[in-house]
């Protein structure tokens, strides 16, 4: 055997169970996971990167909408696969019996817990909804595939 | 309202980064409903990477 320089595979997973804190970091009310939600927002809005928070800028709205969205289905525990931690919800994120007449093409996952901090966002081919349902189901929960991903 | 009478049409994307169906009902010309299911296939992923000294 020889050594080797590593980002260690158990760093990445333990990241995603929040076990480190290499600066400043909040004082958690427990050991339970987060709660996490998902808001829509417009074809025109901005969300990316540089997002750090859920905002209610640019985001939809419409009959049966609320501001910030839906509750993601609990993420399933944080796992690894090869260097990759990685989890993913485990069940579809439902918006139902909603109308959101102007289009939108991105979902903004953020942790509800902590300060409506920002996770993640997801892009997908522009839609609307007319007095029916969107529902996003989830990509496999596996290395190649989860939605959040430490590679 | 009476379902036969209402014109359904349903719509498709399959890409690489999602597979997206939708089906719409319309009385004439005013679209009366519209549902959608997305199903992301790719994610985002963030890459971890250790430094090097010097």
């Amino acid at each position: 055997m020889a050594n080797s320089q590593a980002m260690m595979t158990s760093f990445k997973q333990d990241l995603l169970n929040g076990i480190h804190a290499f600066g400043t970091t909040v004082a958690r009310g427990g050991t339970g996971a987060d709660s996490f939600k998902a808001a829509l927002y417009l074809t025109s809005a901005s969300i990316g990167a540089a997002t750090t928070a859920y905002s209610a800028t640019g985001e939809v709205s419409g009959t049966g909408y609320t501001a910030g969205g839906v509750a993601v289905p609990a993420f399933a525990a944080p796992a690894t696969s090869g260097t990759t931690a990685f989890t993913t919800p485990g069940g579809s994120i439902v918006y139902t019996t909603v109308t959101l007449t102007t289009a939108f093409d991105c979902v903004l996952i953020y942790n509800s817990t902590q300060s409506n901090k920002a996770v993640s966002s997801h892009t997908f081919g522009a839609q609307t909804v007319t007095a029916g349902t969107l529902t996003l189901t989830m990509p496999s929960n596996d290395a190649t595939n989860g939605l959040e991903r430490i590679a | 309202m009476d379902e036969a009478l209402l014109r359904k049409v349903e719509g498709e994307i399959d890409n690489e980064n999602e597979h997206t169906t939708w089906v719409e009902y319309w009385d004439g010309e005013e679209l009366v409903h519209r549902s959608v299911h997305v199903r992301l296939k790719k994610s985002v992923f963030a890459e971890a990477i250790g430094g090097s000294f010097g």
